[in-house]
């Protein structure tokens, strides 16, 4: 298949306009998307490209925003929301979780809403407390609604393709230090990737590392270390899809390797990776040669200061070390 | 539109010069924060309050001590008028351990709780209730505080905004709304976010007394501030007014491409009304201060600033266990990843 390489952010924009210019019905809302062109820049020249109607410049006002989408979804429109950070996305949680997670279920499939909401999620650079937030594990315990935080550009391009076309609500992270990372994304405009696949990003044998989003980067650079430094071959699942979870290419790995480290940036505690490590717990008891390892962000809100930040957030050293844990 | 100021100045010269020192040390100390910003030892979010200090400075000056200040992330201003060391401030910016958080909250987050400040809030309109809540304990315990609640014109969209108003004005709480219109919400202007431009008028439902003034004027500041700080104390109502000021600076540090929403014209038009040249005039006009001595003005507050700067810059970065510091009062989080 021929390939184009993009950004991460290129990719999710190009995706947004072949939805656009497929479906007359898929237009988007966000605040400081239009003229400003995102705060990302990931809608640049959408407005232009578009015009008013279909690149909504919204007051700052989510709550409203989500509950507006809701409302068009269920009439056959099929919104794509930008959250300017997915920390924002807490104030329309009600809408979100009370509203659109729930309207197949209380309708008896009489409506549906294919709404996505899709923006920046976790830590970025010195963002502080209120901007930092890893929002995907909140989502991802919703019934209701599908979750996927993609990791490279042709993910981001298919994956976005296919929540635009999905009938249900779908939660969309980006994470805001991957709107740069290059990589060679499929010239095809129907180029979908399934939801509740997971891929092997690297190939290994003796321990399964797993991650989604940013964390799948720091996942390989810990892995390239540990078999430089060690020899030790840890095979790297990225998850992609929260919700649905594909377990099944997860406990493949893990029976091959018998060890696994779930790697997540949200707080440790209660986190998705939570999740993750109890269902291979669950089912996998017998293949494991050690506990299941579990890395995530440091329980604190986010700090300022440039060291406390990064001290918070997990690298490679902390993956190693947790690798290490687990007698390999 | 705004009432231009009545031309007979009732200040004294001390009180005209005071003015005049606390807007040019904003305006000097919000530059200093730019050019930290650009030597990278500043990060994240950083709005500064270049072309509104009238409005900080005319209010916060007709304030009393024990009465309470709340606004959201451009917030330099009043964490410096409210009695915060500058150099405590400076560190903050810097993510330093010698900052008001110890590093830990950074320029959007400033606090000064002794002094009455109650910083300091990223999320657009979230503090707005936070403000009623100072206004409604203070008519709990029985004072007379009033209680100042800045937010921006962006801001007041925000439902929560509607929420507070109406309990506001249902419970006769003893707060002052005070909508910062300086025509922008980060790229989007006033009339492609607001239905209605006249932001004031928001309080009109709720019951609520409402007017719209001019923000650039200092002088016009102070004396529509006196009188509706006053009628507020006594009657122990509410307010909402809708000061009309402009930024000069981008929306924050990071804003690099401000000809997406204006041109370099509107901001030059609007810099005739700099407020920190308006009152220089009166101050020139009335010959309070000589050329001379505005000029020794100058270069004080510079060099004041490059010394809290430079303080700061000697201020260590946090110590790694503060990390787990401060998340409760009385236990400890679980360490570790
Ligand atoms: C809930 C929420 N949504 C979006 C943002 C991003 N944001 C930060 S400032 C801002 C514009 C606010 O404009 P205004 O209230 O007019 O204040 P000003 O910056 O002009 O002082 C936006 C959209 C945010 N911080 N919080
Ligand atoms: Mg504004």
């Amino acid at each position: 298949m021929a390939t184009k390489e993009m950004t991460y952010r290129e990719a999710v924009r190009q995706a947004m306009v072949d939805e656009m210019e497929r479906d007359p019905n898929v237009f988007l809302m966000g605040e400081d998307i239009g003229r400003y062109q995102g705060t990302f820049r990931v809608t640049a020249g959408l407005f232009n490209q578009f015009k008013q109607v279909r690149v909504l410049d919204t007051p700052i006002t989510e709550p409203a925003i989500v509950g507006l989408a809701t409302g068009a979804a269920m009439v056959g429109l099929r919104p794509i929301v930008e959250m300017m950070t997915m920390s924002f996305s807490i104030l329309a949680l009600d809408q979100i979780i009370n509203h659109s997670a729930k309207v197949h279920y209380m309708t008896a499939g009489a409506a549906c809403v294919p709404i996505v909401i899709r923006g920046p999620g976790g830590a970025a650079n010195q963002l502080s407390a209120q901007h930092s937030h890893s929002m995907e594990g909140w989502y991802a315990h919703v019934p209701g609604l599908k979750v996927v935080a993609p990791a490279f550009p042709a993910d981001a391009y298919g994956m976005l393709k296919t929540a635009v076309r999905d009938d249900n609500p779908v939660i969309f992270t980006e994470h805001p230090t991957l709107y740069g990372v290059k990589g060679q994304v499929p010239d095809d405009k129907e180029f979908l990737i399934p939801f509740g696949k997971a891929n092997i990003v690297r190939q290994g044998t003796d321990i399964t590392l797993i991650a989604y989003s940013k964390m799948v980067h720091v996942c390989l650079e810990a892995a390239e270390r540990l078999a430089n430094e060690s020899g030790v071959r840890a095979e790297v699942v990225d998850v992609r899809s929260l919700l649905p979870l594909d377990v099944a290419t997860i406990y493949s790995s893990v029976r091959k390797t018998h060890r696994a480290v779930v790697v997540y940036e949200d707080w440790r505690s209660g986190g998705f990776g939570a999740e993750i490590a109890a269902r291979i717990g669950e089912d996998c008891f017998d293949d494991l040669d050690a506990p299941v390892g579990r890395v995530g962000g440091l329980n604190v809100p986010m700090p300022y200061a440039r060291v406390l930040e990064l001290q918070c957030i997990p690298n490679a050293d902390d993956v190693i070390a947790a690798v290490r844990k687990t007698g390999v | 539109m705004a009432q231009p100021a009545e031309l007979t100045i009732d200040e004294s010269p001390a009180v005209l010069e005071e003015l005049y020192r606390q807007m040019l040390f904003i305006r000097h100390f919000e530059e200093k924060c730019n050019q930290v910003y650009r030597m990278g030892k500043a990060g994240g979010y950083l709005h500064v309050y270049i072309g509104m200090e009238a409005t900080a400075v005319g209010w916060l000056s007709m304030l009393r001590k024990d009465d309470y200040v709340i606004t959201a992330y451009r917030d330099h201003a009043q964490a410096l008028l409210m009695g915060n060391d500058p150099v405590a401030v400076m560190a903050e910016i810097m993510g330093r351990q010698g900052g008001t958080s110890r590093g830990k909250g950074g320029s959007m987050h400033l606090y000064d709780i002794p002094n009455n400040f109650f910083g300091g809030w990223g999320i657009v309109g979230g503090h707005i209730p936070l403000g009623a809540g100072l206004a409604f304990a203070s008519k709990y315990k029985g004072e007379d505080r009033v209680t100042l609640n800045f937010l921006g014109d962006g801001a007041s969209n925000a439902g929560v905004f509607y929420e507070t108003l109406n309990m506001a004005g249902l419970w006769d709480l003893p707060c002052i709304f005070l909508i910062e219109n300086n025509e922008f919400a980060m790229g989007t202007r006033l009339e492609y976010h607001a239905a209605n431009v006249e932001l004031h008028r928001k309080g009109y439902p709720f019951g609520i007394r409402h007017e719209r003034m001019d923000g650039m004027d200092v002088l016009a500041v102070r004396k529509a501030a006196r009188r509706i700080i006053d009628y507020v104390r006594h009657e122990q109502r509410p307010y909402v007014v809708e000061v009309m000021n402009y930024r000069f600076a981008g929306h924050g540090a990071a804003d690099n491409d401000q000809s997406l929403y204006r041109t370099p014209d509107e901001v030059e038009a609007a810099k005739a009304r700099d407020p920190i040249k308006l009152l220089e005039n009166v101050i020139r006009s009335q010959g309070i201060l000589s050329d001379e001595q505005i000029e020794a003005i100058h270069s004080e507050i510079e060099d004041q600033v490059q010394d809290i700067y430079e303080k700061a810059d000697a201020s260590p970065f946090p110590d790694p266990e503060e990390v787990y510091h401060h998340v409760y009062t009385d236990m400890e989080v679980e360490k570790g990843h």
